[in-house]
């Protein structure tokens, strides 16, 4: 079951084209890997699928629902599909139990109390109850990451974008946001995620996508496309990515 | 504390200094003096709730302002830019007076002295408020709008919730220097006649003819209430940092 569906989507910022003619489908319970050079059009393909960004030409369909200006239809998008952002964007002055109370209160409605039980419940899914009082600026970069990830998971969406998770963080904290990512893909989650993390993709993604210059050059299992990359730039790309 | 003992120093020497000083008009220690101290005093009133009144509804006006500022409709910008650029631009003693005197005339609503000064006071205020909230709504981060939007929060529970909680903290010493502006001006409501501060030292002049004694008061009088307020405005901003980490 295809759950969103993009068709020859182009996207400009001036004249300078971001995206290319991208058509791309992905499954329901899907986890996708993107990855590309700086300024390959990654973010901005993910930044379209909940409308952070609004695409010039072309069709996206996320979960039956047509990409349009429609403030109905823009609600609806973004119940359904979660963001997690490569600067966190934790809201600096609540503290992280606020954080995450926030969408469920004041979007879906639900009481103070059954929000702060869901806000516990992900808490623990991403391994810091403990910090639930605390404002963002006294966690670590890893742990303000967690917690923006379990801010997303408290509205119950059905798709999770990732715009470069761990690219702000430093290595040793990597490794905890890269295994709360790899949980949340066990479950089930339907996945996009932009990373450089190699290791990461190979472990968890279903198919890679790499981009370049706004276009998807290659798309593929990842055993496939690791061992045998079809394009050239792509082969470039992950020995250089490789070698680092 | 001791800049208020400075001060009294430099008043005993003045006083000292020359014989041109008649300060038994506003001495404490005699029946009379002490009733013009209390007649000067009782002007507090008004200066306060007038400048308190006004400040409350040139905040609420200018961020009513600010927001279409902020908007990426040309239209709504022009509104922004119109209102403040106009209210920016009249004087606000001849807008006391328009207001005073002109409005009536105009709209057939008459108002009390009071409310008068507040009406004027705040609206000349409010375009300098609205400045103020479009620089601090503007200096919020990009990312806190998406993961906002992300979380599908509408636009007003962004704003309430987001962004003007944060705005707020970063404008706050503005908004103080706006208040002890705003204690200021309120001196020249004066001019329609409401017994504030200034009004009554002019009153007092007139039938005492100590100038130089009572207005001496009358600065001392604003001095106090301005350093309260900055006391004041510092412990909220020393208070919401705390609250912070």
């Amino acid at each position: 079951m295809t759950i969103i569906s993009m068709r020859n989507v182009s996207k400009f910022f001036g004249d300078f084209q971001a995206l290319k003619d991208v058509s791309l489908d992905v499954a329901f319970g899907e986890r996708l890997v993107v990855c590309g050079p700086s300024g390959s059009g990654k973010s901005t393909l993910i930044r379209c699928i909940n409308r952070l960004e609004a695409h010039e030409q072309g069709e996206i369909i996320v979960d039956g629902t047509t990409l349009t200006d429609k403030a109905d239809d823009l609600d609806k998008i973004r119940g359904t599909v979660g963001m997690v952002f490569q600067q966190f964007n934790l809201f600096p002055h609540l503290t992280v139990l606020e954080n995450l109370c926030l969408g469920p209160r004041r979007v879906l409605g639900l009481s103070d109390a059954d929000a702060r039980a869901r806000a516990m419940d992900y808490l623990e899914r991403v391994q810091i109850p403990d910090q639930a009082d605390k404002f963002p600026r006294q966690l670590s970069g890893g742990q303000q990451q967690r917690v923006a990830i379990a801010r997303s998971l408290c509205m119950e969406p059905r798709i999770l974008l990732f715009d470069e998770p761990t690219s702000a963080l430093d290595p040793e904290m990597i490794a905890e946001v890269l295994d709360v990512m790899t949980e949340l893909a066990s479950s089930g989650m339907t996945m996009i995620v932009v990373t450089h993390e190699m290791g990461f993709a190979r472990r968890v993604a279903d198919r890679m996508v790499f981009m370049d210059k706004g276009e998807i050059v290659e798309i593929g299992a990842p055993e496939d496309v690791f061992t045998a990359p079809k394009s050239k730039r792509f082969a470039k790309f992950i020995k250089q990515i490789l070698n680092h | 504390m001791k800049r208020i003992l400075i001060l009294a120093s430099a008043l005993f020497l003045l006083t000292g200094c020359s014989n041109n000083w008649g300060w038994y008009v506003v001495d404490p220690t005699t029946t009379s003096g002490w009733n013009n101290l209390k007649f000067m005093a009782s002007g507090a009133y008004y200066t306060i709730i007038m400048s308190l009144s006004a400040i409350c509804i040139s905040v609420i006006v200018g961020l009513l302002v600010a927001l279409p500022g902020l908007s990426d409709k040309r239209g709504w910008r022009m509104f922004n830019r119109t209102y403040v650029e106009i209210v920016r631009a009249v004087p606000i003693l001849v807008l006391i007076l328009w207001v005073y005197y002109g409005l009536p005339a105009l709209s057939g609503i008459t108002l009390n002295v009071f409310w008068a000064g507040v009406l004027a006071l705040a609206l000349s205020d409010s375009a300098f408020q609205a400045e103020i909230f479009r620089a601090g709504i503007q200096s919020i981060a990009r990312g806190q709008y998406e993961a906002a939007q992300s979380i599908s929060l509408n636009y007003r529970d962004t704003m309430r919730y987001v962004i003007l909680p944060q705005a707020i903290r970063r404008i706050l010493p503005a908004l103080g220097n706006q208040l002890v502006y705003m204690l200021k001006m309120s001196s020249l409501v004066s001019v329609i006649g409401l017994q504030e501060l200034t009004r009554k030292a002019n009153e007092l002049v007139v039938s005492e003819y100590r100038p130089l004694e009572i207005y001496t008061i009358l600065v001392l009088e604003y001095l106090v209430l301005i350093l309260i307020v900055s006391a004041g405005v510092r412990w909220l901003e020393r208070r919401m940092k705390a609250s912070d980490t």
